[in-house]
């Protein structure tokens, strides 16, 4: 019989992020068609909230690593905490979020305990006792199921890949078991001094927004006039951002024009980028403006449902079956209008 | 300044994105079609490991930089043509499969293998270098496991900088959620770094560069090493492209007005 871990890193506050939630729910849901063992293990500064939050998930034991020591997303000290949560469960199956915190540092754990692992997978079923799951492979191009007999077998699910848990809390509190992990000075190379944020009104990338919006390089060219616009363009986009709660994407050669100071959007990074180089994002709708949607960006356009697109170009990228709607138009007097309209 | 660096960038070569990719099932599981004649570049965010790690070495007295990279010989050796233009390297190759459906732990074995065996190599200097995901597998795996099987636990993936300080410690930018950069302190070397995009432009092709590196590159082809992966366990079914044609409406001399409306309409819709 199955024994499913479901392991993840608490917030700040002890509570768990969606993606945990999620790959909660992938794990109750395999655990109940396996007819396993699940078990539950948490690690963080603080655990006792995220612990409360899913005693009624139906694991049979809960596990914890906890302290400020493990309050950091560092490799050396996540290693070590997950190792031990492992070790301690016995698990066959491992469920986790792929996170950034997570995705630092899975494949190592796999490796000390004898382990495989997959990331980036988008699906998992069993089926007569086996388990399936499902990933892409070169970059959103191909997608393939697999199997592996080797265990324990470390899965990290894709956020928004499936379902979150919808379970409620516990009417009393729950007491995890407490795993202790030895921390070492040579552990401690790494100081986690904090992160980077950009200005709140600078920030274009919102995970959650309904729709995403695509800049292109085309937004910086020379216009029906023979000048460029960009100070225009810029407002044009930050205006419909602000009205429209819109994530913001790029194309890489529009953010490459940021690097080399030549003249560019002043809000746009390789953050932003879309595509091979760049981000999958997933959002229900899409909306690319003044590129072309070529292969190399729009493999990056893999998990967005409806797409749309405006370009000069009738012979662009986008026309060849890669958007629903292709609007051949000038995405400056476009954009103003619909501003306009979002305004009103 | 601090002490130097011993650079190994890892990065394995792929199809140009621009070719259309079709898989078939080959003698030892998933493959794509023509593989071995597809166009293939290195792979672009190892790419970008190898600019920076370039970049570091050159402000670094005594730093040395290595590429590794494991694919089949003849695959390479196209690959390096453009490569070896780019900034001066030393080769280490590996003659093995370049396939995304290959396992990265035996990968990561191999490739592991072959940085203990370069020659004059200080592993206590070490900065392990790659992309922190490939345009093949894109799992961003296969470089944790290297650092793992090195014995190194200082590891970043997602990576946009690095700058060393004047003690030999270093500080990292991460890429972490919510378009956010984690800020750490390592202490020095041994490190693994997985790279995203950092902040060099492409370098420029140098002819002089190319011929400089071509003259160490052909031997290095010559004295690869053979790897085996097998796929032990591992057994894919169902690989195949989605379609992903979708029947384009393409709205031409339409007011702009009308567009907008209609789009503004699109996206209010539930």
């Amino acid at each position: 019989m199955d024994t499913i871990l479901f392991l993840a890193q608490t917030e700040e506050d002890g509570t768990l992020g969606k993606p945990a939630l999620e790959a909660l729910g992938a794990a109750v849901e395999l655990n109940q068609a396996l007819s396993g063992t699940l078990v539950a293990a948490l690690y963080g500064a603080k655990v006792q909230p995220a612990a409360d939050a899913i005693a009624n998930c139906g694991a049979s034991r809960f596990l914890a690593v906890a302290g400020e020591d493990f309050a950091s997303a560092r490799y050396a000290t996540d290693a070590a905490a997950c190792e031990a949560l492992l070790r301690a469960a016995q698990a066959t199956l491992v469920i986790t979020a792929a996170t950034s915190r997570s995705s630092r540092v899975m494949a190592g754990v796999t490796h000390r305990v004898g382990g495989c692992v997959d990331t980036h997978v988008s699906a998992i079923a069993a089926d007569s006792g086996s388990v399936t799951l499902t990933r892409w492979f070169y970059r959103q191009r191909i997608e393939a199921s697999l199997t592996r007999t080797q265990r324990p077998w470390v899965l990290l699910l894709d956020p928004g890949a499936h379902a979150a848990w919808q379970g409620q809390g516990a009417s009393g509190p729950i007491t995890p078991e407490l795993i202790t992990v030895p921390v070492t000075e040579s552990m401690k190379r790494t100081a986690v001094r904090g992160t980077i944020t950009p200005p709140a009104d600078q920030q274009t990338i919102r995970p959650d927004a309904k729709l995403l919006f695509v800049a292109g390089a085309g937004w910086t060219k020379k216009q029906k006039d023979g000048q460029t616009h960009v100070p225009e363009a810029e407002a044009l986009i930050v205006d419909f951002l602000h009205k429209s709660k819109a994530s913001l994407g790029s194309s890489k050669s529009l953010v490459e024009l940021t690097g080399e100071n030549q003249s560019a959007l002043r809000f746009m990074s390789h953050l932003n980028q879309v595509g091979q180089t760049g981000a999958t994002p997933r959002h229900p709708k899409g909306l690319s403006t003044c590129c072309h949607g070529e292969e190399p960006h729009t493999v990056g356009w893999r998990f967005i449902g409806e797409r749309r697109a405006i370009n000069l170009d009738p012979n662009c990228g986008w026309a060849r079956g890669k958007a629903d709607v292709l609007y051949v138009a000038d995405a400056f007097e476009v954009m103003s209008k619909v501003n306009a309209l979002l305004g009103s | 300044m601090p002490n130097p660096y011993h650079v190994v960038v890892c990065a394995s070569v792929v199809p140009d994105p621009l070719q259309t990719l079709e898989p078939v099932t080959g003698p030892s599981g998933p493959a794509l079609k023509n593989e071995m004649m597809l166009p293939a570049i290195l792979d672009p965010w190892a790419s970008h490991a190898l600019y920076e790690g370039a970049n570091l070495v050159k402000h670094i007295a005594g730093s040395k930089l290595w590429l590794m990279s494991m694919a089949p010989k003849a695959k390479l050796q196209q690959v390096m043509m453009t490569v070896a233009q780019k900034v001066p390297l030393q080769l280490v190759a590996v003659d093995g499969p370049s396939s995304g459906f290959a396992d990265a732990h035996q990968t990561a074995h191999a490739l592991a293998a072959a940085i203990r065996a370069i020659a004059g190599i200080d592993l206590s200097r070490l900065l392990l270098f790659g992309g922190w995901e490939s345009a093949s597998r894109s799992a961003g795996v296969t470089l944790q496991l290297i650092g793992e099987e090195l014995g190194i636990v200082d590891q970043f993936q997602g990576v946009d900088a690095i700058t060393p300080q004047e003690d030999g410690s270093f500080e990292v930018l991460e890429r972490v959620e919510g378009a956010r950069h984690q800020v750490s302190l390592c202490a020095g070397p041994p490190a693994v770094l997985g790279w995203a995009t950092g902040n060099l432009g492409e370098p420029r092709n140098d002819p002089q560069v190319g011929m400089a590196n071509m003259r160490t590159i052909m031997p290095a082809l010559q004295r690869a090493t053979a790897a085996s992966i097998s796929s032990d366990g591992l057994q894919y079914s169902n690989v195949a492209t989605p379609k992903q044609q979708r029947q384009t409406r393409i709205v031409k001399d339409l007011p702009a007005e009308d567009i907008a409306r209609e789009i503004v309409q699109w996206i209010k819709q539930e």
